[in-house]
């Protein structure tokens, strides 16, 4: 078992991409690149984590892609950054170029920077940092996988993840607009409002092809009396490939963007959809590449802009959704802002029946599909299901005692938990906080 | 032999302390200035109150939830790092040669309990020894430098309680207890034992990050 | 430039229309907009089901739509808004509509005397700009980025100007992306194009490009610099001598260059945002002098006030002598003039406004809901519902309060002149 796992993963996947990436690499490029990185871009955290990991192996059991592959020591954490890092470090650069394409695989397909490994090993050692480094001196050879790089095109030239042009933006928020407007005669999404309380903010996949949440959104809104606006220019993506592909320059052109479109509509704050990535990018990534210490303009990610509507009395339930659910944690807003309370506070609000699933909160496993993960795309889907059997397990237990239903507030999770769901044959409902809240609320009639 | 034995248990002392307090302010020093030169964050983000939130709860035995996964290691390893630290301090034998050169002295352990906890010590390099051997994911990690390491720990431990008893031989031994103890000493800032002091360091970072910013437990 | 003289400048308060009497014939009412000179107040507003309108001054056009938005007043106070009716798009001017129509249209832009209105159209999923009811002969597959001429007369835009499909990673890096000046594409083509400038006389256009995933540089009329860096800002010509500036990425902090050369001699761990004095005498740029602060640098030396949270809508005074921003620290915003900042601390503040005579700068503010104006520090008495950005007469001695009032009857809007004295004392 353990080896035909870790066979499927290891045999050869073809992604165009990295192998055309490699093959235009030069030696000399690399080491070039390399040492500009480990000169220029790099210096104490990445040396002191290297000095400092004692090679104890307890960050292993961690990883869910170690939990998934039978605990194969190469997907282990440290293991991961032993196959690159300290590699790197200690052929000085010198490495070649399939090194360059294992080195891509394992930082971009084989780990979600997910930072759980971080809360295992005793010196706290993020891996997920040193797994950024790979990523980055991946992208500055080239070497990216063809779905995240077209996904961080369309960045480029549209600032948002989908290749979604200007026009088609807003008409879909106007199509959203109408369409609930047969629900709420007088519900209204308001664009471009300068002086608004809060700009809504959504990633690009939402106007594009799961338009029904920004529908969902538009009737909270008005049911709460929010005074809310989106814009109606780019900017209005909060979303950010650019950020695991290595494409840092563009990560920060993209919330450089976003903010100052919050700053032009004179708001008090984003708050932004069921999204974990992008919370990372905007709350604690992105705006620190532009030295912003703390987003210049506060972010409120829907958990948190949920759990005060609710808390405050500004929306009521009207009946309960009486599946029995359990939630699942995105890694983004429990580590990475400690949000699990209120997301249980909602879903005990809202849900008849509550089950935890073990682990939980900080310790939740991964979906598998964030970091940037299954942005790239089906070459590496089955990698990417199967090393995240783990979270199968889990599910299955959490089944086992009656769930029915998994509330995820992340799209990336819903992503990897869809195809995790239907590969192992869990049978599971997977929602949207906004789902659940859009059903069970009161509503004017 | 007598000259090397006072080459050893005096200059050589000198070189080693001096080694291991330069060395260790060195690193920290140089690690400082080059993490305000290209790691601003660091500086940025560290907050003494989640530094410390962090520190408490790792330097406690099975305050986190991983040690609490590994009860044998964590076992170990606490019993190892107190028995590491406090032998060579607290040691009846040691404090004499703090009083003989500089007639200054504390409390100290009983033979018997310093005797004791040096058999920890020992076990405990054995048992991480074995664990490197034995288990998938440490064997994986591990390197020829891991086995040094291990070997420049233990040395001290083992060639002390070979003195200690008066095993075979046991006065070259005392001098390569000395030698052992000082090269011990002097490798801290230069290998990967500098965790010594590092681990507040990264310990507190990543505590702080997960405090003030991501307001998580990291433990 | 619009002829503010020519508006009414006598002392006190006119009603001009209260709004709330609005709430009577409309079931649908949304926010309001006002002219420039004060003397029109408008707001989308439904007559019956599905059909949408504009009321200002409380009449409402006659023509309906199935859609209407982006109200903008023109600098000279006409009424503009995108409107469709069954299903086609087009740009209504004070109630009569273009005669072109178009699948969608947005971005509405006005040069400063309001004359041409520009805004970029998509038709049958071609894209291009119309000016004043001319669409461009040229059109291209996508677009991005309009930005006008200082006198509104010409319009360009970012274009893609190789097809793409999905996925065609490769293809992307060889440069699909291009510019185009009233509709004729610049010849040369990048792997990106972002913010643009024109030159004062409206005859070049400066942007920002990629020449490869990692190579940014600036282009002038598709002519790129030799020099690359690892990113650039917004490039903005110099209105003395025509030279072109911008925000370059070396080394990882960010410095001021000119033409290709260095210009500024130090460098910033933020610099974006970079503003000529009118006369060009001075450059000023939002910088961060460290991680986390904030602040401004004239001309490469930055002030010694700095913020935690942001600097914003800076904006030199006429003569140049005076620069004004935005500062938000803790949360709380406030205005800084020439590296002071006013005591008072507000929960919002918008771009602060110099006198003509540069001699005053006043500033729309909010503090818990409540919106007033601030002169050089001192609020006015006076709270409102609502209040827009204030007008200074030409010679500087009155200033215009365009506001709702809600003390009597809430939705009241008057337009107030009063002498400037009245709040500086």
């Amino acid at each position: 078992m353990a080896q035909a796992a870790s066979k499927i993963i290891k045999t050869e996947i073809y992604d165009e991409g990295i192998e055309k990436g490699i093959e235009r690499l030069t030696q000399q490029r690399i080491d070039q690149v390399i040492n500009h990185v480990l000169k220029n871009e790099v210096g104490a955290r990445l040396k002191t984590y290297v000095d400092t990991c004692v090679h104890c192996g307890l960050c292993s059991e961690a990883c869910h892609f170690y939990l998934s592959y039978d605990n194969d020591p190469a997907f282990s954490p440290a293991g991961k950054v032993k196959q690159t890092i300290w590699e790197i470090l200690k052929r000085k650069g010198n490495v070649d170029a399939e090194f360059i394409k294992r080195a891509r695989l394992i930082a971009s397909t084989e780990c979600n920077l997910c930072r759980r490994c971080a809360m295992y090993c005793p010196f706290g050692i993020d891996v997920a940092y040193l797994m950024s480094i790979v990523r980055r001196i991946c992208h500055l050879l080239g070497v990216t996988p063809k779905y995240q790089q077209d996904t961080v095109h369309s960045h480029a030239a549209t600032l948002n993840q989908m290749w979604v042009k200007e026009d088609e933006y807003i008409d879909s928020l106007m199509w959203q607009e109408e369409e609930a407007q047969d629900e709420i005669p007088n519900l209204r999404i308001p664009l471009e409002k300068e002086g608004a309380e809060i700009f809504y903010s959504v990633i690009a996949p939402e106007p594009k092809f799961r338009a029904q949440l920004i529908y969902q959104t538009a009737v909270l809104m008005n049911v709460a009396g929010v005074d809310w606006t989106m814009p109606a220019t780019p900017g209005w993506d909060n979303s950010d490939m650019c950020m695991f592909s290595g494409d840092i320059e563009m990560m920060g052109r993209l919330k450089k963007a976003h903010f100052e479109t919050a700053m032009r509509l004179k708001v008090k704050r984003i708050v932004m959809g069921e999204c974990g990535h992008a919370f990372r990018s905007v709350y604690d990534v992105g705006n620190r590449w532009l030295l912003w210490k703390w987003p210049p303009i506060p972010v409120t990610h829907a958990v948190e802009f949920y759990y005060e509507l609710f808390n405050e009395g500004k929306v009521s339930v009207a009946q309960k959704y009486d599946k029995t659910v359990t939630f699942q944690d995105p890694c983004n807003i429990s580590r990475g802002r400690g949000l699990h309370e209120m997301g249980r506070y909602l879903a005990r609000t809202l849900c008849t029946e509550f089950i935890e699933m073990h682990p939980n909160r900080e310790h939740n496993l991964c979906c598998c599909a964030g970091g940037g993960v299954i942005n790239c795309g089906p070459p590496f889907k089955m990698k990417r299901i199967l090393g995240n059997r783990a979270k199968a397990e889990q599910l299955f237990a959490v089944k086992a005692r009656g769930a029915e239903t998994i509330i995820a507030p992340c799209h990336n999770c819903h992503g990897g938990l869809d195809d995790i769901v239907h590969h192992y044959g869990l049978g599971m409902e997977i929602k949207f906080l906004g789902d659940i809240i859009y059903d069970c609320i009161e509503k004017p009639v | 032999m007598h000259e090397i034995y006072n080459f050893v248990s005096g200059p050589l002392v000198w070189i080693s302390f001096i080694i291991f307090i330069g060395g260790s302010i060195y690193r920290l020093v140089s690690m400082g200035l080059l993490a305000k030169k290209k790691d601003t964050v660091i500086y940025a983000y560290f907050s003494p109150k989640y530094a410390l939130r962090s520190i408490f709860h790792w330097i406690i035995p099975f305050g986190s939830v991983n040690m609490r996964k590994h009860p044998v290691m964590t076992l170990v390893a606490f019993s190892f790092h107190i028995c590491l630290i406090a032998v060579p301090l607290f040691l009846f034998a040691h404090i004499i040669l703090w009083k003989e050169s500089w007639n200054i002295s504390w409390w100290f352990l009983s033979d018997a309990t310093a005797d004791f906890m040096a058999l920890i010590v020992i076990g405990s390099c054995i048992f991480f020894l074995v664990r490197r051997i034995v288990l998938p994911e440490v064997k994986y990690l591990t390197t020829v430098s891991d086995y040094v390491i291990l070997a420049i720990v233990a040395a001290p431990f083992i060639t002390g309680f070979w003195t200690y008893h008066q095993f075979f031989g046991y006065k070259v031994m005392g001098i390569i207890h000395i030698l052992s103890g000082e090269i011990m000493l002097a490798a801290i800032p230069f290998t990967r034992l500098s965790h010594m002091f590092f681990f507040p360091v990264t310990r507190g970072y990543m505590g702080s990050e997960f405090g003030s910013v991501r307001q998580a437990k990291d433990w | 430039m619009f002829d503010a003289g020519s508006w009414d400048w006598d002392t006190g308060r006119r009603l001009i229309s209260d709004t709330h009497q609005w709430k009577d014939m409309f079931d649908w009412i949304e926010e309001p907009y006002v002219s420039p000179d004060g003397e029109k107040i408008a707001s989308v507003v439904r007559k019956e089901e599905g059909e949408y309108s504009i009321c200002q001054n409380g009449t409402a056009w006659e023509k309906t739509f199935d859609k209407v938005w982006y109200l903008k007043f023109t600098p000279d106070n006409r009424l503009t808004a995108l409107v469709s009716d069954m299903g086609e798009w087009t740009v209504a001017v004070d109630g009569n509509v273009w005669d072109n129509t178009f699948d969608f249209v947005w971005d509405t832009r006005f040069g400063p005397d309001g004359q041409n209105i520009i805004v970029a159209a998509q038709k049958g999923m071609k894209y291009f700009v119309a000016m004043s009811d001319i669409p461009w002969d040229n059109e291209f597959s996508t677009l991005s980025n309009l930005i006008i001429s200082r006198d509104g007369k010409r319009a360009a835009i970012v274009v893609q100007t190789v097809p793409l499909k999905e996925g065609e990673i490769f293809k992307f890096q060889e440069g699909c992306y291009s510019v185009a000046v009233d509709g004729k594409t610049w010849e040369k083509n990048f792997v990106n194009v972002w913010d643009m400038d024109f030159s004062h006389d409206g005859m070049h256009v400066a942007a920002e490009v990629r020449t490869t995933l990692y190579d940014y540089t600036i282009a002038v009329d598709g002519v790129p610099w030799d020099q690359s860096y690892s990113s650039v800002w917004r490039p903005k010509f110099s209105p003395k001598d025509g030279s072109v500036s911008a925000p370059v990425r070396i080394g990882g902090n960010w410095t001021l260059v000119r033409d290709g050369k260095p210009f500024w001699n130090r460098s910033f761990g933020q610099l974006w945002h970079h503003m000529y004095s009118p006369d060009g005498e001075k450059v000023a740029a939002i910088v961060a002098p460290k991680y986390g602060r904030w602040t401004m640098a004239v001309d490469g030396n930055s002030w010694k006030l700095t913020f935690g949270d942001l600097v914003t809508d800076a904006v030199f005074s006429p003569d140049g002598s005076k620069l004004a921003c935005i500062g938000k620290e803790d949360g709380k915003w406030t205005i800084a003039v020439n590296g002071k900042p006013w005591q008072e601390k507000f929960d919002m503040a918008w771009q602060p406004v110099f006198s003509p005579d540069s001699r005053r700068v006043a500033a729309k503010v909010e503090k818990k809901g409540r919106y007033t104006i601030v002169i050089d520090g001192r609020p006015l008495k006076e709270t409102f519902a609502a209040v827009w950005d204030p007008v200074f007469s030409p010679d500087g001695d009155k200033i215009m309060i365009r506001a709702i009032e809600d003390k009597s009857d809430p939705g009241e809007y008057y337009r107030h002149i009063i002498p400037v004295t009245d709040i500086t004392g």
